[in-house]
């Protein structure tokens, strides 16, 4: 093996070398996908709304609007028809097992939930993330009740939401997110 | 047939998972479910032979003393290359919201940059040997990590959710244990002690 000589100005010469082109090629790769990563995290948004809104017709990102409840600054996205508001998505979260639980939820005007969509999580797999819709059927069971007679907690500590088995704490931390979107509706997000 | 040797020579001879056992938190870690285990390994495959390639052409204009952080240097940029490119065009969840690609291998990505297999043939092979050769050693490396982690999360798929690329053939759960950390241990151990027998037969 000849490499180069391993002398000062040559070190650092080649690690300066080496450095430039690096953040010139991420730079450029960067700029290509700036727009597509844009375009995807939109279109993750309008799906969401799609699914845990009843039919609209308007552009719920549009018409965002945002309130600060309770000290937390909860986001709103009205979907309508016509001039009717026939929904509103709330983005909420909690702690849950692994780390932040994200949803989106959607409630009818008179505050019945519509459908959840679950943003993010990191629960545990196969365990934890039944919460969301295409691993398991849990979900379903907050579609259509109102938290004004469905208590968001689970049995064991005298709610009225069946906790997923061995996901307590995922469970608590999906009826937290729910409960506080319903209250920062009730108080607030409400047009 | 020597560059035939060396292209398959990742699959059992020097498997990277189950004979040289390098890389392993990402495999435990993405493995539960067989199509995690085929992206994961597909996009270490990228920065593998992307680094073994650009290696192999500059490894004698770099000083011996500074060659491993500029290795680290190259590598990270074709890890961040992946990441971007994962989030830009992978990360489309499906119809029912199921969690993109993109999602779900999350944290990994960044972490091919301290997977040990890319620095390991970077040091140990690339920068001695030529660009065609260097080139050949990471997809043949690449691949036979991709098929270690196929078989590793096609196996914890079946027996921990009862189903195989998201398509089910049970009703209900599987052993849970299987898709939670400690059985990719078990399944891992189990799976080392088949390989290793299959190789013995070989030789």
């Amino acid at each position: 093996m000849d490499n180069k000589k391993s002398s000062f100005g040559n070190m650092v010469l080649t690690l300066f070398l080496v450095t430039v082109l690096s953040s010139t090629l991420l730079g450029v790769v960067f700029e290509l996908t700036s727009q597509p990563i844009e375009s995807a995290l939109l279109y993750k948004r309008t799906l969401a709304f799609d699914i845990v809104l009843p039919e609209f017709d308007n552009e719920p990102i549009k018409e965002e609007y945002q309130a600060n409840i309770d000290n937390n600054l909860f986001k709103f996205y009205p979907g309508k028809k016509g001039n009717e508001i026939v929904g509103i998505a709330v983005e909420t979260m909690a702690m849950g097992y692994g780390g932040e639980i994200k949803l989106i939820v959607g409630f009818l005007p008179d505050g019945t939930i519509s459908k959840v969509a679950v943003l993010e999580h990191k629960e545990t797999a196969g365990l934890g993330d039944k919460i969301i819709k295409s691993k398991s059927d849990w979900s379903i069971q907050f579609e259509g009740k109102n938290p004004a007679n469905f208590k968001l907690s689970v049995i064991k500590d005298g709610g009225d939401v069946d906790a997923i088995t061995a996901s307590t704490i995922t469970s608590r931390a999906y009826c937290e997110a729910l409960q506080r979107a319903y209250s920062a509706f009730m108080k607030g997000g409400k047009k | 047939m020597n560059q035939l040797k060396n292209f398959s020579k990742g699959f059992i001879k020097e498997n990277p998972v189950f004979v040289l056992f390098l890389g392993l938190c990402p495999t435990l870690g993405t493995t539960n479910s067989a199509i995690n285990g085929i992206s994961m390994g597909l996009a270490t495959t990228f920065v593998l032979v992307m680094s073994n390639f650009v290696i192999s052409l500059i490894a004698r204009l770099i000083p011996n003393k500074v060659r491993i952080p500029a290795y680290i240097v190259i590598i990270a940029s074709f890890v961040t290359i992946v990441d971007l490119l994962m989030k830009a065009f992978m990360n489309t969840p499906g119809v029912n919201f199921e969690p993109s690609l993109y999602d779900q291998l999350g944290i990994f990505i960044p972490l091919i940059v301290v997977n040990c297999i890319v620095l390991g043939r970077a040091e140990a092979f690339a920068s001695k040997n030529n660009v065609v050769t260097s080139l050949i050693d990471g997809i043949g490396i690449g691949f036979g990590f991709t098929f270690a982690l196929f078989l590793l999360g096609s196996v914890r798929e079946i027996l921990g959710s009862g189903s195989i690329f998201n398509l089910k053939f049970i009703q209900g759960d599987g052993i849970l244990l299987f898709v939670s950390p400690p059985g990719a241990f078990l399944a891992l151990g189990f799976l080392i002690m088949l390989m290793n027998k299959l190789s013995q037969k070989i030789s």
